[in-house]
């Protein structure tokens, strides 16, 4: 570990925090419907969105209406992709004539695009034609970063409202979120990738002729457009297979300090929008310290893993400073550490190193910080929201140990919005060990794994966090395109994103038809350190606790063989 | 459900046509335009116009006279269709037993040095362009022999093809092999 590592962990995770800020003031202005100076190009086109779908955009809508609405659009979103997708052979711009996928690998690629997972069973260079690069994984990235943006939207408002009725519009929050804030930012974005030197064709490949004399055939896409938004909507979804490693998404120092950035800052933004909104801007600071506390002690704890000597490169008598297998030479140990705990911390599921490779102990961090919820920062909005939830069970928490009824953001807390908090967080562990539990005993499902041992259940249970959660990243060893692991990541995918959803909603309907209360002498502060401190223990013990048995059977255990191969070959 | 049916199926088309037509080929006009070298590949021509590759995609080398990418899992190495890291676990005993392959025949041509580390991994996208400072420096010796050039030459021709790290510390110290093959036949063409 070197001063530079450190330097450079440290200002690409706070650089995310330092641009979310004022991202979050606009985000917040977006939101409320508010004046901005974009106004000009974009009111036109949003009164057209309204106009075709015959949709109020000043009518509020109660949680009911507002969580169906989101329902039929995804479900809508589903349909399309699916159908694309299996009819990609028959469709045009397929300079690649890549046949359509199966129904098990479309049905999977189908719901981990609508939930913003990004979980590719497939590998994008020899799958996807540039059309369906373009019209459907394209398009969902942005549609569902903006529905994850819409509950915290309607969430914040919960808290605004005084014996209110209504959380806000869906269709207003969907399309105004996609038009105002990701499609400008994506646009410019994209142009500077390209000008950075990722390619942006519709051709499908060109042929080099190398100094060795083979032909050397390199496939090519629309890439830096689809980078963009898969950065900032916090997707994940490579192009390619080696996703944000392959140097065509990835290929400088300087892209890989934007693409990071980019993976995070939206996430804050919508910290510090809700926060504006509720005019709780010091509770939204509470949470952001809390959760960058937890991102950075996942970043600095990769970094280390990955600077103890592997067991191969001992072996090998190689120099084993670092482990380089799965690595860039270009990103080294400190920019894939900080990518591990930026990636998996929000939902995003990028990889500029494989994680399959990492130290045992840095794979078993890339999981623990999703298994907390993704909420460090998590997706737009959606991180926010369930980081919400912790807030509540923490003053929760808090009251049960003062006798008191719990308040946040001058909302009484009571056993409604706690039900539906712990139903939000409930299926997270359920998804993640149940399917895992199923999947180590069933032939068919371990067909799949390349390894056997704690590895080959790390690959397993990874598999399944990753995709509860939303992620999108792989212990890629696993070959997970087989109809068992297809459908059952799908269902965890669903389960995962829609059922927390509903549940934010509830709380959010169930907060809007309460009084503000204004707080008394008995509240207890959410805004100091205290808070803070009491908010990264309900964290860790949700999130830490219920998955150690687990862990310790994959990464753990791992961890001490490791060790004890390198001592035995020292 | 049914009344949200029609503004879900309305937008979706509209936002199928704005950002997944409207917006990738807005984009694609602007970077053809603009940026036509990065837009379609960063591609390398030779004297003749030929593309011999991209500077950002490594390419297999395998002869002596040139220096060597690092190990690849993309294909049958260095396939840029299919791009992918060997993802083997740090315990995986054919991992184990492929470094150690690689490191002996390594340590055969330049004994007594040690190995760098990414000389025997094998790189996440398996088309990493560079190779680490040292490793060059590593097979310095195997290609001036085979050039009959000075080492000192070499050394230097390295040393002026390193990048270092942006304000000196974002990323890390690399050197394009492309590049420095390039360099090398264009400076010592005899044994290319």
């Amino acid at each position: 570990m070197t001063w530079q590592g450190w330097a450079e962990i440290a200002l690409t995770l706070s650089l995310a925090v330092a641009i979310g800020w004022p991202l979050g003031v606009f985000l917040s202005r977006v939101w409320n419907g508010e004046k901005t100076f974009l106004d000009p190009v974009m009111r036109p086109i949003e009164g057209l969105f309204y106009k075709a779908c015959g949709v109020d955009p000043t009518k509020s809508q109660s949680w009911h209406a507002y969580a169906m609405a989101l329902l039929a659009f995804n479900l809508v979103g589903f349909v399309f992709v699916y159908a694309v997708l299996r009819l990609q052979g028959v469709l045009p711009l397929n300079p690649q004539g890549f046949a359509g996928l199966s129904g098990h690998l479309s049905f999977n690629t189908a719901i981990s695009f609508i939930t913003n997972t990004n979980w590719q069973s497939y590998a994008g260079e020899s799958t996807m034609s540039t059309l369906s690069q373009m019209l459907v994984l394209t398009v969902q990235n942005f549609l569902s970063a903006a529905t994850g943006a819409t509950v915290a939207a309607a969430l914040a408002r919960a808290f605004v409202a005084h014996r209110g009725e209504g959380v806000g519009n869906f269709w207003a929050d969907l399309i105004r979120t996609t038009l105002y804030v990701l499609l400008p930012l994506s646009l410019v974005f994209a142009i500077v990738l390209v000008a950075l030197g990722l390619p942006q064709t519709l051709a499908a490949s060109v042929t080099a002729h190398t100094l060795e004399g083979a032909d050397q055939k390199i496939s090519l896409y629309a890439v830096a457009s689809q980078e963009a938004i898969k950065m900032l909507g916090i997707n994940g979804g490579g192009i390619f297979n080696a996703n944000s490693a392959h140097p065509f998404e990835n290929p400088t120092p300087l892209t890989n300090l934007l693409t990071a950035v980019s993976m995070n800052t939206l996430g804050w933004a919508a910290f510090f929008a809700f926060g504006r909104m509720v005019l709780a801007k010091k509770d939204a600071r509470a949470m952001v310290i809390a959760a960058f506390v937890l991102l950075f002690a996942g970043a600095a704890g990769v970094y280390a893993t990955e600077t103890q000597a592997p067991p191969a490169q001992v072996a090998a008598k190689v120099d084993a400073s670092v482990n380089m297998e799965g690595k860039e030479v270009r990103f080294g140990a400190p920019a894939t550490a900080a990518w591990v705990a930026m990636t998996t911390g929000a939902s995003n599921g990028s990889v500029n190193g494989m994680h399959s490779s990492l130290m045992p102990l840095g794979g078993g961090i890339a999981m623990f910080l999703m298994q907390l919820g993704e909420i460090l920062p998590g997706g737009i909005g959606s991180g926010v929201a369930i980081m919400v939830v912790m807030a509540l069970l923490s003053v929760f928490v808090a009251g049960l140990m003062v006798g008191r009824t719990p308040e946040y953001l001058g909302k009484k807390i009571e056993a409604r919005e706690i039900q539906f908090s712990i139903l939000a967080v409930v299926i997270i562990p359920l998804s993640m060990l149940g399917f895992s539990g199923v999947a180590a005993v069933l032939p068919e499902a371990l067909k799949g794994l390349m390894h056997s041992g704690p590895h080959g259940l790390s690959e397993i249970l990874y598999a399944y966090v990753s995709g509860t959660a939303n992620n999108g990243s792989a212990f890629a060893g696993l070959t997970a395109n087989a109809p068992w692991w297809d459908v059952t990541l799908g269902i965890a995918m669903a389960l995962g994103r829609f059922l927390p959803i509903v549940a934010v909603l509830a709380i959010a309907g169930s907060l809007a038809a309460k009084p503000k209360l204004a707080p008394s002498a008995g509240t207890l502060p959410t805004d100091g350190g205290l808070f803070v401190g009491l908010l990264i223990g309900v964290i860790l013990i949700l999130g830490g606790l219920q998955f150690f048995p687990a862990m310790a059977l994959g990464p753990i255990v791992e961890h001490f063989q490791a060790l004890g191969a390198v001592a035995a070959l020292r | 459900m049914l009344s949200h049916l029609r503004p879900a199926v309305v937008s979706m088309g509209l936002f199928t046509v704005l950002l997944g037509l409207a917006y990738p080929l807005a984009v694609t006009g602007v970077a053809q335009a603009a940026f036509p070298a990065q837009a379609n590949g960063s591609l390398v021509r030779d004297a003749g116009g030929k593309v011999v590759g991209s500077a950002l995609i490594g390419q297999a080398f395998a002869k002596p006279q040139y220096f060597h990418g690092r190990p690849s899992a993309a294909g049958n190495g260095y396939d840029a269709t299919a791009s992918s890291g060997s993802n083997m676990g740090p315990l995986y005993d054919k991992l184990i037993a492929r470094e150690q392959s690689d490191a002996k025949a390594l340590r055969a041509e330049n004994p007594g040095a040690l190995i760098p580390a990414d000389a025997v991994t094998s790189s996440g996208s398996g088309l990493d362009p560079e190779i680490s400072p040292a490793n060059a420096r590593f097979q310095a010796p195997r290609v001036a022999r085979e050039r009959h050039a000075p080492l000192g030459r070499i050394t230097a021709l390295i040393d002026a093809q390193v990048q270092r790290p942006l304000l000196g510390f974002i990323g890390q110290p690399r050197v394009n092999v492309l590049s420095l093959n390039r360099a090398l036949d264009a400076q010592f063409p005899k044994g290319g």
